[in-house]
């Protein structure tokens, strides 16, 4: 029988980890991802896996064995935060230029400076083009089935590309919600044995990783990377919809979720854990006659150019909500991938951009209550007071 | 001990045709070092000259697995190799005994890879990690170190009317090793095949990491003649530049004390890196040298119980 339990999203995590029982786990503290790994290290101490653990000195030093245990056959973890993260760079796009299937976990905090330990996607957009595929999560209990779904389509044969799995910091990391634990024999079942074709430690044929390439190479290696990465969004969908048979799940497991789009005029496309607000303020503008809707974004990397413009094709407006920065592009990265799928599409939306949340500075339905305020004006007056704004920023 | 017959008889790991410099010190450093264990291996190494030269796609040199990763972490690298082949072993997907080396250079082991280096001796992953030390990065054309010798002329200290070479004392990163209390420490040259065999193999047979420091020669950065790369390895020991000690279990012991301990200037002399210092002008910095490998001589001295 599935457990019902009351967990942060970190502690749900923890638990999709302890289903998979990875070969080999690397981990560093840092806020606000440092109790997943100590949730696991308990399981590892309660012999409830058992998984080699490896207590690296550095979020680069994690991800360099991880990296390590990967090419050598072991299927491998590790969990990370914002600077953490700004750390591995180098070495997430080696192993996913490796091909090595590495899901890692990534509680989303803004980057320093100024230091802030907080909620934002700064981190992870950061690393957006490390050839990782990127997930988002709106709750606890997407954040615990993703990671169960990443594994899969990490080590899809033709995927073969590292995944992301992220949590916003504190409000979903350290929030306490009730949350389904599968059957462990069914969610092991479903995440199934890792059986790489190429490993370091295969006695018969010895593997050589990570040869120099020069130009007669690389460029060919990285369009072969590319390929494959372009594959993954089919596995996506044919994983989430296993999934949802699998597991009798009732979350939106494709690209993204259209949330009351059918008929909308008016909609908000945004990522992690705003959607649940967003989601409440749509209901509320409905009962009051607006015809309101969200798109959740799921999958950031790849990105779903083609189905996007589909669901925001006949809109009279939309707004982006983006909790980073892009400097000097045109708005937040989020912002910047909408408009490009739009272009040539009609009729396009009237569309604008809203930079919130950074640092964890909180977002409350008054202020997506404007978004479609704004967005509603902008139709009457065919124009945008600011195309590119902020929400709850101290004047 | 293997002898030299068994080691000769026993299968090719690093194969001819790789793209290191003739006369380099460290393919004869790593081709003995491969071959010190009969188990099956994997080799790790930091970017670096034995890196680039020895895996040019589509080619490799290497008959046992290899990785790479990148410069600094070579060794939190291996760190995870080691540990998914105690995890796939545990779980009984891997039946046979493996042995785990990573090489590093001194740029990738003393500067940029020291941390990933004291991480993974102080967790005490069961791997040797063996410094090809040539005293500067070679690989990118002879930048300084914190190995590289007080007065040596790099791309980075080059001599000029304000500079006589490189500043500063070299940082005895041997001892910082040894400082972590891992099972086995040593420093070696490479013109005594023998000791440094035997160090090699009492790596690999230790439980647990085990560090080794070789000095590696450099033909184009130390600027000597090519036939010369052994030479300059035993004048360096004669001048008591690189002593050989080892610290097995916390045990100092030194293994090779010369007859005549020689004057810091053979070592100097030959090299075109220290041309510069018998100049008049440059004589202190000489002095300073001699001082720093004296202190030092007489330290290991101490350590090793010969005094």
């Amino acid at each position: 029988m599935p457990q019902i339990l009351a967990l942060t999203g970190n502690e749900a995590v923890a638990y999709a980890m302890k289903q998979i029982n990875p070969d080999v786990v690397a981990a560093y503290p840092i806020t606000p991802q440092t109790s997943m790994m100590q949730k696991f290290a308990d399981f590892v101490a309660g012999g409830e896996v058992d998984s080699e653990m490896v207590l690296v000195e550095s979020e680069h030093s994690a991800m360099s064995a991880t990296l390590g245990a990967q090419a050598a056959g072991a299927r491998s973890m590790t969990a990370t935060s914002a600077c953490g993260l700004a750390l591995m760079f180098e070495i997430l796009y080696i192993a996913s230029s490796y091909r090595l299937p590495i899901v890692m976990p990534v509680v989303n905090r803004a980057l320093s400076g100024p230091i802030n330990i907080q909620g934002d996607h700064s981190d992870t957009m950061g690393v957006r083009d490390a050839g990782w595929i990127h997930i988002f999560s709106e709750n606890a209990q997407e954040a615990y089935e993703n990671t169960l779904q990443a594994i899969r389509i990490a080590e899809h044969p033709e995927v073969l590309t590292p995944v992301m799995v992220t949590l916003d910091g504190f409000i979903i990391s350290h929030g306490v919600e009730t949350v389904t634990i599968f059957d462990d024999d069914k969610a092991k079942k479903f995440v199934g044995e890792y059986k790489p074709r190429y490993t370091l430690l295969d006695t018969k044929k010895p593997l050589t990783l990570g040869a120099l390439n020069f130009s007669d190479f690389y460029f060919e290696h990285k369009a072969t990377q590319l390929e494959a990465f372009n594959k993954s969004a089919g596995v996506i969908l044919d994983v989430g919809r296993e999934f949802k048979k699998t597991f009798n799940s009732t979350e939106c497991y494709e690209f993204f979720e259209a949330y009351k789009m059918d008929d909308a005029e008016f909609a908000v496309v945004v990522l992690g854990s705003t959607a649940g607000s967003v989601r409440m303020v749509v209901d509320d503008l409905r009962s009051r006659g607006v015809a309101a809707g969200m798109i959740k974004l799921r999958v950031f990397r790849p990105f779903p150019h083609e189905e996007l413009a589909k669901a925001l094709k006949g809109l009279k407006a939309c707004a982006v909500m983006d909790r980073s920065i892009a400097y000097g592009g045109d708005g937040g990265p989020v912002h910047i991938e909408v408009r490009s799928a739009l272009y040539g599409i009609h009729p396009a939306p009237m569309m604008c951009n809203y930079i919130y949340g950074l640092g964890g500075k909180p977002i409350e339905p008054e202020h997506i209550l404007s978004v479609f305020d704004d967005l509603k004006e902008a139709v009457v007056k065919k124009s945008f007071k600011r195309r590119v704004g902020y929400l709850n920023l101290k004047e | 001990m293997a002898k030299l017959k068994d080691l000769a008889l026993r299968p090719e790991r690093l194969s001819a045709g790789h793209r290191l410099c003739p006369g380099c010190g460290v393919p004869g450093i790593a081709r003995l070092a491969v071959r010190s264990t009969e188990d099956y291996l994997v080799v790790g190494s930091a970017t670096g000259c034995l890196e680039v030269s020895t895996t040019i796609y589509p080619y490799s040199a290497w008959k046992c697995s290899f990785i790479h990763n990148a410069f600094e972490n070579v060794a939190a690298t291996v760190s995870g190799v080691e540990a998914a082949y105690l995890a796939l072993k545990r779980r009984g997907k891997v039946k046979e005994n493996f042995k785990f080396i990573c090489f590093g250079g001194d740029g990738g082991t003393y500067d940029i890879g020291l941390q990933s280096l004291s991480g993974a001796m102080e967790r005490g992953h069961n791997m040797v990690y063996i410094c090809y030390d040539n005293e500067a990065y070679q690989n990118t054309g002879n930048q300084r170190s914190s190995s590289t010798p007080r007065g040596s002329n790099t791309t980075t200290t080059p001599v000029g009317k304000l500079s006589s070479g490189k500043t500063g004392r070299r940082k005895d990163l041997t001892a910082i090793m040894a400082a972590h209390h891992i099972p086995y420490v040593a420093q070696a040259t490479a013109d005594n095949w023998k000791d440094l065999s035997r160090k090699f193999e009492k790596a690999l047979e230790v439980e647990g990491p085990a560090f080794i420091n070789v000095l590696a020669p450099c033909v184009p950065g130390w600027k000597y003649e090519e036939k010369e790369t052994i030479n300059m390895s035993r004048l360096a020991a004669k001048t008591c530049f690189w002593p050989s000690f080892e610290v097995d279990n916390g045990v100092w012991k030194l293994n090779f004390k010369p007859k005549e301990k020689l004057p810091i200037e053979d070592f100097l002399k030959p090299q075109g890196r220290f041309r510069h210092l018998f100049r008049p002008e440059n004589q202190h910095v000489i002095a300073e040298l001699q001082q720093e490998v004296d202190e030092n001589w007489e330290e290991i001295l101490k350590r090793c119980g010969e005094k």
